[in-house]
């Protein structure tokens, strides 16, 4: 990772690398961004459009965090000098990659640093609602509580049926997790895996249809493309067991928001716990806030301090290598 | 399980047994948590059927007479438990099970017919801790022969008491250990990952941005310290393998070789070398007088400020005013507890206040089937204890 300069470099001999801010709420970290100084020129967004014409020509990438800053024509006109855009994350459905293409501009994304965190957070997200530790939570604080309850209970995770949709690198990690708490594994993917890897983690490959009506938690890994829209829509919420729980880790844009907000409020389906919606954060006055079988994380599958480092460093890798004329690790193309 | 009882003041029973711990394990003063001295009884009838008497419900001679054609027609064994449904009973669905097996007695009906009921009762059906059993009540049960407890803790019993009147006991030990595995991964992962705060933000009407510097701590490769290495500290153990976690261990005995190697675990002889290493503690012991207070205000120092405890044991293994001080001091960073002391705390007890922590109501072994398990699991210990056969589960001295 990182390819560090042999020689000491004087910072504006350093490729200068545009960022929405450093700190804040809306910023770049501030020990991401001294991470980042050691191999660029950093020029913040507020530096730019002080001075668009001189400073712009100076930017050759651009470090997309958090989706910021945001990419669109006018920026892109505005910096000739452009080689590269460096996401920080996995997802590129933010980004309008025809678009950025046509400047001859490359994209690259950070699949290895988020696979950890994301898995995990799919594992925090269908314990924490098997077991209700949410509304657990509550009634243990509670100003009202005065004794707990003998017949309140949750589902058992331990050898339940987990059904994993999109068996990337990150449903891949899920289920080596998985297993270990004995579940059976059922995975829908575009390309079956290999025989090794789906024994290595006990892993059946199934049709959708067939991993809808078996699972207990169905849990959606895919990445967000025309093909993946709306891929829970009414019809596989109908599939599903009316025990059944959906996990959301990928993007929002994958359900059909609006059939899910019916299906559990007719309890077409148990429960449903969300680290992405549509929009982000939801409107206040969503019905899906207001359900009490539903958990909403507010899209933290990487917000640790270590997989925020890692992302950080592997985009600087992506970079560099673009920049160096190397082969690049991780870049995206159109569809 | 759960303590059921507000530490409040209560009567104390009038007993002729001295005030004496030394005998078999140790619990906190029961007296706290006896009931009140039960009604009088109603005297029972003399005859069938008896004649109305004050104070007798109409229906209860009706119901004796039935009873005693039950028993005598199915010689179905008499089991007494608390009650049936409720904030605190035997489920419904549970209760049909039992009476197809035994001549279910609950705590009202043999209140009201003690000197009756009493020689019938061959057996307890304990259920999250109710009926208390005290000296008076071993002493008017001549015929009692097994306790059945639910769940795996049996610090609540008086085993040499018990044991004393000739009884035996018999508690729920594996099965509950997946479920309460299961618990001490989601408490570790959800504290991590900050997943209460997190969704509490994510539906708060005030929300409007998801701020960027808003993170938590990765789980994934980090250090879990595993304090209590028994059946279901080691399925932690297999779990948080899985999540390539460095794991350190604490017992009172080490495992062998190859089942530490299968969960990649190191055992700490002391104590302290897990403390000062580990990303996560967590308590998985039971409570005896050697656990309790295990975890007081030197190890909560001895502990990273980075570190988090989570607790699936018993309240009372953690110094509670300790831990309170050191996450108000930020000692450590935060601490999950499925189980505190009492439960539920005082409603303005600290732990509710801070925003470090997570208490879920002892939900352990809460979940559907694993109690179906313990139900059945105690039915054939009960059966078994009839029978004079060896018990399932028994817990000996």
């Amino acid at each position: 990772m990182g390819q560090r300069p042999i020689y000491v470099m004087a910072e504006q001999d350093l490729p200068g690398l545009l960022i929405m801010g450093i700190g804040g709420t809306h910023g770049v970290q501030e020990s991401l961004a001294a991470l980042l100084k050691k191999h660029f020129s950093v020029i913040t967004m507020k530096e730019l459009l002080e001075n668009k014409k001189e400073v712009g020509k100076k930017i050759q990438c651009i470090f997309v965090s958090e989706f910021r800053p945001t990419i669109d024509q006018e920026l892109l006109e505005s910096l000739p000098n452009l080689k590269v855009i460096g996401n920080s994350g996995v997802g590129v459905d933010h980004l309008n990659l025809k678009m950025i293409s046509n400047f001859g501009v490359r994209v690259t994304n950070t699949p290895h640093a988020v696979a950890d965190s994301t898995a995990d957070m799919g594992m925090a997200l269908m314990l924490a609602s098997a077991r209700r530790l949410v509304e657990g939570s509550q009634i243990a604080v509670s100003p009202d509580t005065n004794y707990f309850a003998a017949d309140w209970l949750g589902v058992e995770v331990t050898r339940a049926t987990l059904g994993i949709i999109g068996m990337g690198r990150i449903g891949y990690k899920v289920a080596q997790r998985a297993r270990a708490f004995e579940m059976k594994i059922l995975y829908h993917n575009r390309n079956r895996r290999s025989q090794e890897e789906e024994q290595a983690v006990g892993a059946c490959y199934s049709e959708m249809e067939d991993l809808l009506q078996q699972s207990d938690f169905v849990m959606l890994v895919v990445n967000l493309t025309p093909q993946t829209e709306k891929l829970i829509g009414k019809k596989e919420l109908g599939l599903m067991k009316p025990t059944a729980t959906l996990i959301n880790i990928s993007r929002g844009a994958v359900i059909d928001q609006d059939a899910l907000v019916e299906a559990l409020q007719n309890k077409t389906i148990k429960a449903a716990a969300l680290d992405v919606t549509y929009p982000e954060p939801l409107p206040r006055n969503h019905p899906l806030l207001k359900l009490n079988n539903v958990i909403i994380t507010p899209h933290i599958g990487t917000a640790t301090v270590q997989a925020t480092h890692m992302m950080a460093e592997e985009a600087i890798a992506n970079m560099l290598s673009v920049l160096n004329c190397q082969p690049i690790p991780s870049e995206v193309f159109p569809q | 399980m759960l303590f059921l009882f507000p530490p409040t003041h209560v009567d104390k029973v009038q007993s002729p047994r001295p005030q004496n711990h030394s005998r078999g394990p140790w619990h906190p003063s029961r007296e706290q948590f006896l009931p009140p001295s039960p009604l009088s009884s109603v005297p029972p009838p003399p005859s069938f059927p008896p004649p109305p008497q004050p104070g007798v419900p109409a229906r209860l001679p009706a119901l004796l007479a039935r009873r005693e054609e039950d028993m005598e027609a199915q010689e179905l064994p008499c089991v007494l438990i608390d009650c049936i449904g409720g904030k605190h009973g035997v489920y419904e669905d549970h209760a049909e099970f039992l009476k197809e097996r035994f001549c279910l007695i609950t705590m009202k009906e043999y209140l009201e017919n003690k000197n009756f009921l009493g020689k019938k009762i061959r057996a307890i059906y304990m259920w999250y801790h109710k009926p208390v059993i005290n000296e008076e009540l071993l002493q008017s049960l001549p015929n009692l022969k097994i306790v059945a407890s639910s769940g795996v803790g049996i610090d609540h019993l008086d085993l040499s008491l018990l044991s004393s009147y000739g009884v035996k006991v018999s508690n729920t030990p594996f099965i509950v250990s997946t479920d309460t595995a299961d618990l001490g991964m989601a408490l570790m992962l959800a504290s991590s990952r900050r997943l209460v705060e997190g969704h509490q933000m994510a539906i708060s009407p005030d929300t409007e941005y998801f701020p960027a510097d808003w993170l938590g701590a990765e789980v994934s490769g980090a250090t879990l310290g595993i304090i209590g290495m028994g059946t279901i500290g080691y399925k932690v153990a297999e779990r948080a393998k899985a999540f390539e976690m460095k794991i350190l261990y604490h017992n009172r005995k080490q495992r062998n070789k190859e089942e530490e190697r299968a969960v990649g675990a190191t055992y700490c002889k002391k104590i302290d070398d897990l403390l000062q290493q580990a990303d996560f503690v967590m308590l998985v012991v039971n409570l005896t007088p050697q656990t309790h207070k295990l975890i007081g205000k030197r190890e909560l120092q001895l502990m990273k400020p980075t570190a988090i405890l989570i607790n699936i044991s018993r309240g009372l293994v953690v110094d509670q005013d300790a831990l309170v001080e050191a996450l108000q001091n930020k000692v450590i960073k935060a601490a999950a507890l499925d189980v505190t002391y009492p439960e539920p705390l005082p409603r303005d007890h600290p732990l509710l206040k801070l925003k470090n922590v997570i208490i879920t109501p002892h939900i352990g072994s809460a979940t559907v089937k694993t109690r179906h398990l313990m139900k059945e699991n105690m039915t054939e210990s009960i059966q078994a204890g009839l029978a004079g056969l060896p018990i399932p589960n028994e817990v000996l001295l």
